[in-house]
């Protein structure tokens, strides 16, 4: 049996799936990537925001090949297999001491999670 | 003791059982042969001498007491550093959780305690996960024993050139796309994907949840037959484990094949694998028919669509879960003026790639694009789910190549993202479904290991272990060149 009915000229081919289409608008802006980096807690520079916008629109051109898919009246799937979401037995278990769960902390107050001031005054 | 000794999981627990070396004396030489070639593989990134000999002397003790062993018992294993071993360092090979000690044991690490496996250390990966290289590791790419110029696979990396420069049997990794059997393949290891639900992710830091799964990984056949009956199993402590009953994997070993329909794929030219590998898969499915297998031919129509519904699926997941490492709970904090600073400069220790997927994410989500890539996406899924079911009820397996290349140069893909997804487009179809999945070496092209990749129904872990046990019967391990 060939596995494979048809061959390819040159192992490069196999990395041009979808040649993205130069003349199509940016999918995403730089304007767009710092409203998403501010969303994300992330800050780049100018420079690297440059470089992450260009690499974006190269992916998403990329997946926009999903369109070509008719996907009419299918339905999402969350989790490939549904049955495995179930509760467990109501019991109370022992848990981590409030020591160890604050050992890997930065900082911590008292026994508890100290963190920067979040309201702003005083 | 030769490091052909760490070959096989099985020579070791028949050996310890028997009382013709003890847990320690093994234990003592795979740690002499991690730390004499990490410094060049960089394999791992945490070597704990002292757990492991604390925990090879007491299974020593135990033995000495007359006390039943585990069926692990004595046998040195490596956990990928996402998953958490009480008292050593999880970073996910990245800088935000450089230094933090886990407080606690994954439920798969539990469970390897108990069967007597020896932890002795954490393996490099790609950063969280993300990556099919080992390139992303903020510590350094691991190497590929078989060439150090290439890259070992991933993010899986570390685990599998572990396991091909014989420092130890077995190993865990993790698959949420294909990093357990892409570096396997690579290394010219067994590494299996088990179904979505078959081992609980409690402990394994999460990348996309509706994919990632712990997956055995072995110098053999039988090495990972064992080790995936260790860790499989319901736990109450992750909601999306499954209950379902466990089968006798290593019962499979002498199982008859005769007459077992194997689903060959049908692909383009466009996702066709290089030549090289090509001629091997052929050359495997030869092997396959003479074992008694009957092949057919199946299609997957939506298979080309798998790895852009793969790539909003999972940085969309990742951008969600990763945004909790904001060095408030764990790991270092990068203090600012403010707390919104403080969170950006904290982040900022994220790697390149980890970057781009959590903004990619956080885009697709987004008020606007939401329905147009993220719902795409999961109706893509869908099809992707049924696509299997039909094709499953023509045949019991599916056999592809595992990744479209052998393991490539160092530094030849890192600059363009598109290019490093491609090297998962055999790997994410199952993962998609949640099906099992394993890779076997199948041979070599270019003086490099092929791997086999066996994807079967779900929860029918079996079937591909009967499978995998008798190709490898027929074609003997892969010996990679051992590095000295």
């Amino acid at each position: 049996m060939v596995p494979f009915a048809s061959s390819h000229s040159t192992q490069k081919a196999f990395f041009v799936l979808n040649p993205p289409h130069l003349n199509m608008p940016e999918r995403v802006t730089q304007d767009e990537v710092r409203r998403v980096l501010a969303l994300a807690r992330l800050e780049l520079s100018d420079e690297e925001i440059a470089v992450l916008q260009g690499e974006l629109d190269a992916i998403l051109r990329w997946v926009e090949r999903l369109n070509a898919l008719e996907t009419e009246g299918v339905p999402p799937t969350f989790h490939a297999l549904e049955e495995a979401t179930r509760l467990r037995e109501d019991r109370p278990e022992a848990g981590l001491r409030r020591s160890e769960a604050l050992r890997g902390a930065a900082r911590s107050v008292e026994g508890a999670f100290a963190v920067p001031r979040v309201v702003e005054g005083e | 003791m030769s490091a052909a000794f760490l070959d096989s999981a099985q020579a070791i627990c028949q050996a310890v059982e028997r009382g013709e070396a003890s847990a320690l004396e093994i234990t003592q030489s795979a740690l002499e042969r991690i730390e004499a070639l990490n410094a060049r593989l960089r394999a791992f990134l945490h070597i704990d001498r002292e757990q492991a000999i604390a925990q090879a002397s007491a299974i020593d003790r135990a033995k000495k007491r007359g006390e039943a062993l585990g069926p692990l018992c004595g046998v040195p294993i490596a956990i990928k550093d996402n998953i958490c071993v009480r008292g050593m360092p999880t970073t996910c090979a990245s800088r935000v959780l450089e230094g933090w000690v886990a407080p606690y044991d994954a439920t798969a690490v539990q469970k390897l305690r108990k069967a007597g496996a020896v932890i002795v250390g954490k393996t490099n990966m790609d950063e969280f996960a993300m990556g099919s290289s080992n390139e992303y590791s903020a510590f350094g790419v691991a190497l590929n024993p078989w060439d150090l110029s290439r890259v070992p696979g991933g993010s899986s990396g570390g685990s599998a050139a572990a396991l091909a420069a014989r420092m130890t049997p077995l190993a865990l990794g993790s698959d949420t796309g294909g990093s357990v059997r892409q570096p396997a393949a690579f290394c010219g290891v067994v590494g299996l994907k088990p179904t979505y639900g078959r081992v609980s992710r409690y402990g394994l830091v999460a990348f996309a949840s509706s994919l990632d799964q712990i997956g055995p990984m072995a110098t053999d056949v039988d090495g990972c037959a064992r080790l995936a009956q260790a860790i499989f199993g319901m736990d109450p402590r992750d909601a999306t484990s499954a209950d379902r009953p466990i089968p006798n994997l290593l019962k499979e070993k002498d199982a008859p094949l005769s007459g077992l329909r194997v689903g060959v794929l049908r692909l383009r030219a466009e996702v066709a694998p290089e030549p090289g590998v090509e001629a091997c898969f052929a050359q495997a499915l030869r092997i396959l028919e003479d074992l008694g297998c009957i092949l057919i031919e199946v299609e997957l129509p939506s298979l080309e669509y798998a790895l852009a519904a793969y790539y909003i699926l999972a940085p969309a997941e990742c951008s969600s879960n990763l945004a909790r490492f904001d060095g408030m709970r764990y790991g270092p904090r990068v203090e600012s003026e403010n707390l919104f600073r403080t969170y950006c400069q904290t982040r900022a220790l994220f790697g390149k790639e980890v970057r781009r997927r959590i903004v990619l994410g956080t885009y697709v989500l987004s008020a606007g694009y939401y329905e147009a890539y993220y719902a795409k996406a999961q109706r893509a899924r869908t099809r992707i789910v049924h696509d299997f079911a039909k094709a499953f009820e023509k045949v019991d397996l599916i056999a592809s190549p595992t990744a479209p290349t052998v393991a490539f140069p160092i530094g030849s893909r890192t600059e363009d993202p598109v290019a490093m997804y491609l090297s998962d487009v055999y790997t994410l179809p199952a993962s998609l479904a949640g099906l099992p999945a394993i890779s076997i070496p199948a041979g070599l092209s270019q003086g490099m290991p092929v791997g086999l990749e066996l994807t079967g129904r779900p929860f029918e872990e079996g079937l591909l272990f009967r499978l995998a046990f008798a190709f490898e019967k027929a074609r003997p391990p892969l010996s990679p060149p051992l590095v000295a």
